[in-house]
């Protein structure tokens, strides 16, 4: 697989350092090698230059050319949905989770911590019930050697009917 | 008068002069030819006003000079009476002593100002991280005159019982109990844990250096009464908080750091 995000005019893009760190931009010209000319309108992030290691490329892209004025990159924003398809990513469900495990104090932290252990001490025990049962009809005991035998006779009976049926 | 009349008409001249073609005002003497100047030397003289000064002299100010040595009235037989001293000092005179100086006053340790941060308000659960109830969260009750922290387990939920601990060895929490509620008594100041010196250490000719026993603290009955006070109505206070019974796990629990969790990037 080659690659599918370049920089290029109408590419969406999260900005990840600088000022303007955690919103979304577009790239509407290319300066140089390492810097591009992006502008956000709808995301309160001035028309500007910036680094392009500052900045990672989202899999969103609008169709428009070289230098496109702001009020064009505001219409095509808002016409493409960017804000709302954004907020329905993966990639913005992570941002926000990160977000708010930078905002816990040390009490929040203990909560998940408790409610963590609490959940898995009732996973534990669901899973426990359900091996014992398991365990009761002899799922886990060492099989006979004819018991073996049969099994081995079941799949291979399976396996000829398999293609005869296809056929 | 006739000074005046002088100064007056070029002034005119020039005024026609500027509202003809705004020249500048003429400031060098251009050279012409080698030896030849564009105005004579009686036209600078009289543009420049030099004739202004002509025969007059400024009376020349004089500044009385200060002493430079002092007569000094010296005590003493065979010393001479008075010596001449000089008022300032020569750069090569050396004291034979140290000159004493007057220190600042300042007034004792105990009396100094003390600083606490504004997070470590009372009721603020903290984090300790020295001495032996080191990781332990406890409640901090109220800042004391000496600026020491007094804090309180409570000892009932983990064993960290009415204590002082400086500010620098506390990390506070953003978690808050409301303690006005609580009553600590006057007596609970600083000297209140000054430590109980030992009478029988004195003694020196008890010829036990070496079977030395060594003694454990046990606190007095007093304390333990405090204590389960204090304690008694702090409980009854974090009870009141509508997230009481995770509040009692939290601060039976130690605090402790995580893969990936750095202190200084974290909020507390």
């Amino acid at each position: 697989m080659g690659f599918s995000r370049f920089v290029e005019p109408g590419r969406v893009a999260y900005i990840a350092d600088g000022p303007h760190r955690g919103k979304l931009t577009t790239i509407v010209d290319i300066i140089d090698q390492n810097r591009v000319l992006t502008d956000g309108p709808e995301s309160g992030v001035p028309r500007m230059g910036i680094r392009l290691d500052q900045v990672h490329l989202t899999k969103f892209r609008m169709k428009f050319s070289h230098g496109t004025p702001t009020r064009l990159v505001r219409s095509f924003w808002n016409k493409h949905e960017i804000t709302k398809k954004w907020e329905a990513s993966s990639w913005y469900r992570r941002v926000e989770n990160a977000k708010k495990r930078r905002a816990m104090t040390d009490f929040d932290r203990f909560k998940l911590r408790h409610h963590k252990s609490h959940r898995n001490q009732v996973r534990k025990l669901a899973f426990k019930q359900l091996y014992n049962i398991k365990k009761k009809e002899g799922a886990w005991r060492r099989k006979s050697k004819e018991e073996l035998a049969k099994a081995k006779a079941d799949r291979a009976a399976k396996k000829g009917k398999k293609p005869a049926a296809k056929k | 008068m006739v000074e005046t009349k002088v100064k007056k008409a070029p002034a005119a001249s020039k005024g026609a002069k500027a509202a003809k073609g705004a020249k500048p005002r003429i400031r060098t003497n251009p050279l012409l030819a080698p030896g030849v100047h564009r105005y004579s030397a009686s036209h600078i003289f009289r543009k420049s006003g030099a004739w202004k000064f002509v025969g007059k002299t400024t009376e020349k100010k004089v500044t009385p000079r200060k002493p430079l040595t002092v007569e000094k009235k010296i005590g003493g037989e065979k010393n001479g009476g008075t010596r001449v001293v000089l008022l300032k000092k020569r750069t090569s005179s050396y004291p034979t002593s140290n000159s004493i100086r007057k220190h600042p006053s300042k007034n004792c340790f105990s009396q100094h100002k003390r600083y606490t941060r504004k997070t470590l308000t009372p009721g603020t659960v903290l984090i300790l991280l020295a001495g032996r109830h080191k990781g332990k969260r406890v409640v901090l009750m109220k800042v004391l005159k000496s600026g020491l922290l007094l804090v309180n387990g409570p000892f009932k939920l983990n064993a960290c019982p009415l204590r002082r601990i400086h500010q620098n060895f506390v990390i506070a929490t953003s978690t808050k109990i409301d303690i006005s509620s609580v009553n600590i008594p006057e007596k609970i100041n600083d000297k209140y844990f000054q430590r109980v010196k030992d009478a029988k250490k004195g003694k020196k000719d008890d010829g036990e250096i070496f079977a030395k026993k060594a003694e454990r603290y046990t606190p007095s009955e007093e304390r333990k009464k405090d204590q389960a006070e204090i304690d008694k109505q702090l409980i009854a206070a974090i009870k009141k908080n509508p997230e009481k019974k995770l509040l009692f796990i939290y601060l039976r629990t130690l605090f402790g750091l995580r893969n990936q969790q750095y202190p200084h990037r974290m909020k507390f």
